[in-house]
């Protein structure tokens, strides 16, 4: 194999990657999982106000 | 004292009030308040390992008397203490030698016929300084706290935390005594000489052992994504550094480069396009995406987009380089590729300031009475403006009119004042109150004055040097009908003169501001624990 082939394979490669990497964070499975995630800056918060500030938490896109 | 020399007096007065600062970090405020500042600087040093112990006992008291403080586990403040009062001290020294140097171009007599005054050294003091101590004491500061309260757990490594404040400290203090001295490895952003970079890549290294260490004994499953930006940043700039400062010592304190030629030139460039990259873009992306949720008190807009907007950033930023040597010796296909990624860098870039300014929305209002959220918030519009110009320069017919003219510096402080420096000031005036025990500033009202004396400074700066430099750029390329050059040099600089005083304006503006936080964040300090309680605010 060439260097030019390799080449042209290897950004075949990449991109089905960044592909793969939008289809998993866009997956409707991981959504709840990363609407938790959005809120661990509110996480350590909990204690003092809980959610009365964050009304859009777990309505994330 | 070489360092002190190159302070503005006004820079000088300035310190000594930080150096008391410095001291109230160690939170013994009655004790300490009353020595003289030398003293204090000393002792701090010896009462390190007191507080580290003290800090735990302290904190919980302190969160006794002051309500609003959360309940936490027992995260290491000290650390982060101090690199944002650094961070402020540091701002001004970097940005009052940049309007020092600023002056110097319109006043040439300003290096008062110095050798250590002149332009030629200061100008990568003044790079340096902002940069790597002020940026990074920002980065440094808010890395430490976000990874401790997004992973819920203490930072890794107990005292190494402070091997990386006082590390860093010194190798700031290197830089301003030899930089001004002349030593300099002659590459542009990694000036440092061997030694000093040597005891970069060593503190560097423990600095990503205490924020990984930290990740891995986290209590929570998900790893928030600002911990993403901020590793990537963190795992980037070691290995950029320490493959552009190879080099081949002849003495203590001068160096020749280990490769030669294009090559040379292209790793330079690779190494000077991703200090943009991922020191000055993905680590205060992290910021970005704790402190702009934090303070709009709203989770990101889009956490999905957020995952893209990262894979999609680190993958093309580390190609971009070769825009910076447009028309040179490089081969044209680098140019070509170089030129290409930053046209694609556009799209990630813009995806992540629509997702930070999205945060706000159905939230709008809160930027009509929160300086502080206004200061990122802008920050992000000058992100998305110097993002947009960026791939725009790169593009080689476009290049070929702005580099080496004033063009390139607009764009880099639109970048430099108007993101990097803004959302910094923005998170340091989120965390100080909350690092000290208060609920709010000392004065929202010269927060306030702060941001419109930064946003009028940026913008007087930036659009001087477009205009400066597309002027230039139209007047070297000018030419005769017989082909000479209708201007010669000295025109083209002569003609820039009035846009060279607008530009000492606007440094001067921005700089000002910094010194009204250095006030504002002092009488926050040392305040009354608890004494400073949040505004009631209108719905």
């Amino acid at each position: 194999m060439d260097y030019g082939t390799f080449s042209g394979l290897y950004t075949g490669f990449l991109i089905v990657i960044f592909i793969g990497i939008i289809a998993w964070a866009y997956s409707s499975k991981n959504k709840s999982s990363f609407d938790k995630a959005a809120n661990l800056v509110f996480a350590d918060d909990e204690a003092v106000k809980p959610s009365a500030d964050n009304k859009n938490a777990g309505a994330n896109l | 004292m070489t360092v002190i020399v190159t302070f503005s007096a006004v820079e000088f007065a300035s310190n000594i009030v930080f150096v008391k600062l410095l001291a109230l970090l160690s939170r013994d405020s009655q004790f300490y308040a009353k020595h003289i500042f030398a003293n204090c600087f000393v002792n701090n040093a010896f009462n390190l390992r007191a507080n580290l112990r003290g800090n735990n006992g302290q904190q919980r008291k302190q969160n006794k008397m002051t309500s609003h403080i959360e309940n936490q586990p027992d995260y290491n403040y000290t650390v982060v203490r101090q690199f944002t009062v650094m961070t402020i001290i540091w701002g001004i020294v970097g940005m009052g030698v940049g309007v020092l140097i600023a002056a110097q171009l319109i006043w040439p007599a300003l290096n008062f016929e110095t050798p250590w005054l002149t332009y030629s050294r200061l100008r990568p003091l003044h790079t340096n300084a902002v940069i790597f101590a002020f940026g990074v004491c920002a980065l440094m500061a808010t890395s430490f706290y976000v990874v401790q309260r997004t992973c819920q757990t203490r930072l890794f490594g107990g005292p190494l935390a402070q091997v990386v404040f006082w590390g860093w400290q010194l190798v700031i203090l290197l830089a301003a005594i030899t930089l001004p001295m002349g030593y300099t490895a002659g590459k542009e952003y990694a000036e440092l000489e061997w030694p000093i970079d040597i005891l970069i890549a060593v503190i560097w290294v423990i600095y990503a052992i205490v924020f990984f260490g930290t990740i891995v004994k986290r209590k929570t499953s998900h790893i928030y994504v600002a911990n993403w930006f901020f590793g990537a940043f963190i795992i980037t700039v070691a290995v950029l550094h320490i493959v552009n400062s190879a080099a081949v010592p002849v003495s203590m304190m001068k160096s020749y480069s280990a490769y030669s030629g294009a090559v040379d030139a292209m790793v330079q460039w690779w190494y000077g396009h991703n200090a943009v990259g991922f020191l000055l873009t993905a680590g205060f992306l992290g910021m970005m995406y704790y402190f702009v949720p934090k303070q709009a008190g709203r989770p990101v807009y889009s956490y999905r987009l957020s995952i893209v907007h990262f894979w999609a950033l680190v993958s093309v930023y580390i190609w971009a380089g070769p825009h910076h040597l447009h028309y040179t010796a490089l081969p044209d296909w680098a140019q070509s590729l170089g030129m290409i990624m930053s046209l694609i860098l556009f799209a990630p870039s813009w995806g992540g300031m629509i997702n930070g300014i999205m945060t706000l929305s159905g939230a709008w209002h809160k930027l009509r009475y929160d300086p502080i959220l206004r200061f990122l918030i802008v920050s992000l519009s000058f992100y998305g403006m110097s993002t947009f110009e960026g791939p725009m320069m790169a593009i080689k017919t476009v290049n070929a009119l702005s580099h080496y003219t004033d063009w390139t510096i607009g764009h880099v402080h639109s970048g430099a004042l108007g993101w990097v420096a803004m959302v910094s000031i923005g998170a340091v005036y989120h965390l100080i109150p909350n690092l000290f025990g208060q609920g709010n500033m000392y004065s929202t009202k010269l927060v306030n004055v702060h941001f419109w004396l930064a946003t009028v400074g940026t913008v007087l700066y930036i659009v001087a040097m477009w205009i400066s430099g597309v002027m230039q750029g139209l007047m070297w390329r000018a030419v005769n009908s017989d082909g000479t050059l209708t201007y010669s040099f000295v025109e083209s600089l002569q003609a820039s003169y009035p846009f060279y005083f607008v530009r000492f304006l606007g440094g001067a503006i921005f700089l000002s501001g910094m010194l009204i936080m250095a006030y504002n964040a002092y009488k926050t300090i040392v305040a009354p624990k608890g004494s400073l309680q949040p505004e009631p605010q209108a719905a």
